[in-house]
């Protein structure tokens, strides 16, 4: 049990690329932190620093209060569950959760107590002598937890443990590492680019883009107040809206113009807020949870919209409507019962209490 | 039945419906010429390398007379003899020349994978100073013959005192095997996924633990490739037995048969007899490693 610290960590490679740049973030004990990525930017290599199978180029990282800079990945005593599981294929499920007790030279009894815990946590019981080869993916990824599990490690490193994993049972072990985290409570940190892993697991979320940090924070204020517009398309599924627009005046309050003929007014309480972006080019944040059929009793803050629908797409406990604001593609979410047709004319809801404005040259959310 | 008018054109079909009715033949040899023709060529290089054990073996069973009345009659009950084999286990040195020829060959063999595992692991593994230089001096190796540097392999030995001992011949055969096996192992041990050395060094194991622990076990298919490689030549040398260790004591099996070989008189019975034995422990061995080659050793390891 540990709280990790990365400081002003930079991990450049000799080409002159930039990995990770200057990443800070604190740790806390027990704490369950996501770093969610998208695909390709170096994902693993802040893990890595972490575990110590990278040097880092620049900067420092604590784990426990300790400096483990030059502490090589044995020393630091953190386990590390792999993408695709890792395990050791000649021995059994068994020796594969041993193994690191054995070589720490635990008594046999210890050890023996370790990893039947460890299986009855997992419900791998049942397959303590099977070698790897003999199990499935899922059961494969437990054994990998349970190896993990068994060290009574500082901290846990998890490498997108879930995505060899088919939809199903991915939703199933999503579960699994929930719960063990709860029983065992080790300090986590879990890295993904599946961004529903990242809401669902997280105490905390780290957005990370390009090598950098976009954003820190609890899953639900990712959510509801993302600070870039990065976050904001990232987080959240079917992605938010992004309509090019500008600034009017409506009266006492802001309106959003989106096209010659739409014109969303804003809530009265944004206006201040808001006020100094009149005039330039910005862009309105729209979830597609916040562009809906009109309700009753109709949200205060709701402006009509009258969209002519392209695409729909019934999901069953809800429908996507796909639509062209101005030049921008653009997606709502209705009620299954509401008749939208494709070529045909729908009035929407948007919610504007809900809604984000970005600045469109910086991409930060005001 | 469409297919019986032009049978060889749908040769899928065809063949599948042979196997409904047996009264139709006609199509799936003659989709193969290909087929034919490799099989004609292998088994044709196959005769090639056995027919000339085959005739040593069967004459090693026959009298002197018989050898040379029908070399290539199988020995009958008229001219079936051990004379032969009588004479090589009876009289000579043969049994200590078959032991020199096993020690040289194992315990080459047991250099050559250690050392060839251990260097191929730190290539693959370890990025140091003059790694990319190493492997490259080593793949010379590949393509230089030792026997080039006969002379001076000789002139050393002799420096160290090492002529007409074992370990000359297994230093030499060590050094003459390694390149190869890095070569072999490196290619393995790059196939073994990185994170499985990575969940190791996780899992607390020291670097040396790594390999022998985790990483050599996963190698046994390459290390009996790689073994069996290595013997053949070993066993079959003559040169640097003749060159390093001609004396009564150290000589091969190789080399001392060819005391049966005089420059007067050849005694083909002794030739052949001892000739047949050498082929024996060299065949067991390679049975005992080509048991190992079995490939998937990694299954279950990711994914």
């Amino acid at each position: 049990m540990a709280e990790v610290s990365i400081r002003k960590a930079v991990k450049s490679y000799e080409a002159g690329v930039q990995a990770v740049k200057s990443i800070d973030l604190e740790i806390a004990d027990r704490e369950f932190v996501v770093l969610v990525v998208p695909s390709g930017c170096g994902k693993s290599t802040t893990l890595r620093m972490v575990a110590g199978l990278e040097d880092i180029t620049g900067g420092e990282i604590w784990i426990g209060g300790d400096l483990v800079n030059d502490i090589p990945p044995r020393d630091r005593d953190i386990a590390m569950v792999f993408q695709n599981y890792a395990l050791y294929p000649h021995m059994s499920v068994f020796d594969n959760m041993a193994f690191g007790l054995k070589l720490r030279r635990f008594p046999r009894e210890e050890i023996r107590k370790r990893v039947d815990e460890a299986a009855r946590i997992l419900d791998i019981t049942a397959l303590l002598g099977r070698k790897p080869r003999a199990l499935s993916g899922g059961q494969r990824q437990r054994v990998a937890m349970g190896r993990a599990i068994v060290r009574h490690p500082k901290v846990f490193l998890f490498d997108e443990p879930l995505s060899n994993l088919d939809a199903q049972l991915r939703v199933q072990m999503r579960t699994e590492i929930k719960k063990v985290h709860q029983s065992v409570r080790t300090t986590t940190v879990y890295v993904t680019h599946d961004q529903v892993e990242a809401m669902t697991l997280a105490d905390r979320v780290v957005v990370m883009n390009q090598g950098r940090i976009e954003q820190v924070g609890p899953p639900q204020m990712l959510y509801h107040h993302p600070a870039t517009r990065f976050v904001a398309g990232f987080i959240g599924s079917p992605a938010m809206n992004f309509l090019p627009c500008r600034l009017e005046r409506m009266g006492a309050c802001l309106g959003v113009r989106l096209s010659e003929t739409v014109l969303l007014a804003v809530p009265a309480s944004r206006t201040a807020r808001y006020e100094p972006c009149l005039g330039r080019p910005m862009v309105l944040g729209l979830r597609p949870e916040h562009l809906t059929d009109p309700r009753e009793p109709a949200r205060p803050d709701a402006a009509r919209l009258d969209v002519a629908v392209d695409v729909v797409e019934p999901m069953g406990m809800e429908t996507l409507v796909h639509f062209v604001i101005g030049a921008t593609p653009a997606c709502a979410r209705v009620d299954p019962a509401t008749p939208a047709v494709p070529g045909g004319v729908l009035a929407l809801h948007a919610d504007m209490g809900q809604m984000h404005l970005i600045e469109d040259a910086a991409g930060s959310v005001v | 039945m469409g297919n019986e008018a032009r049978p060889g054109l749908r040769p899928g079909p065809a063949r599948d419906q042979r196997s409904l009715d047996p009264h139709q033949t006609s199509s799936s040899l003659r989709v193969r010429p290909a087929a034919f023709a490799v099989h004609a060529v292998l088994i044709a290089y196959t005769l090639l390398a056995t027919l000339p054990v085959l005739l040593v073996v069967m004459n090693s069973f026959k009298s002197r007379r018989a050898i040379f009345g029908n070399p290539l009659a199988l020995p009958g009950p008229d001219t079936f003899s051990l004379v032969g084999y009588a004479k090589v286990l009876g009289a000579s040195h043969v049994g200590g020349f078959f032991l020199n020829s096993i020690t040289v060959t194992l315990v080459s063999m047991g250099l050559v994978l250690l050392f060839g595992a251990m260097a191929a692991w730190a290539l693959v593994e370890y990025r140091f100073r003059g790694s990319g230089l190493l492997a490259l001096f080593l793949s010379i190796g590949i393509m230089v013959p030792i026997r080039l540097g006969s002379i001076a392999i000789l002139q050393m030995m002799v420096d160290l005192r090492l002529e007409n001992t074992l370990f000359a011949l297994i230093l030499v055969y060590t050094a003459q095997g390694l390149p190869m096996a890095v070569f072999i192992l490196s290619e393995f041990i790059q196939m073994i996924p990185r994170d499985l050395r990575d969940a190791a060094r996780c899992d607390g194991v020291p670097e040396t633990r790594i390999f022998f622990e985790v990483i050599a076990p996963l190698l046994r298919p390459a290390i009996a490739t790689v073994a069996v490689f290595t013997i053949v030549p070993i066993w079959n040398d003559l040169w640097f037995p003749l060159l390093l260790a001609p004396g009564e004591a150290t000589q091969t099996i190789t080399l001392g048969i060819q005391q049966f070989i005089g420059q007067y008189v050849t005694d083909w019975n002794g030739v052949l007899a001892a000739l047949s034995l050498a082929i024996v422990p060299v065949v067991i061995l390679y049975l005992v490693f080509s048991r190992q080659l079995i490939s998937g050793l990694t299954a279950g390891a990711v994914k």
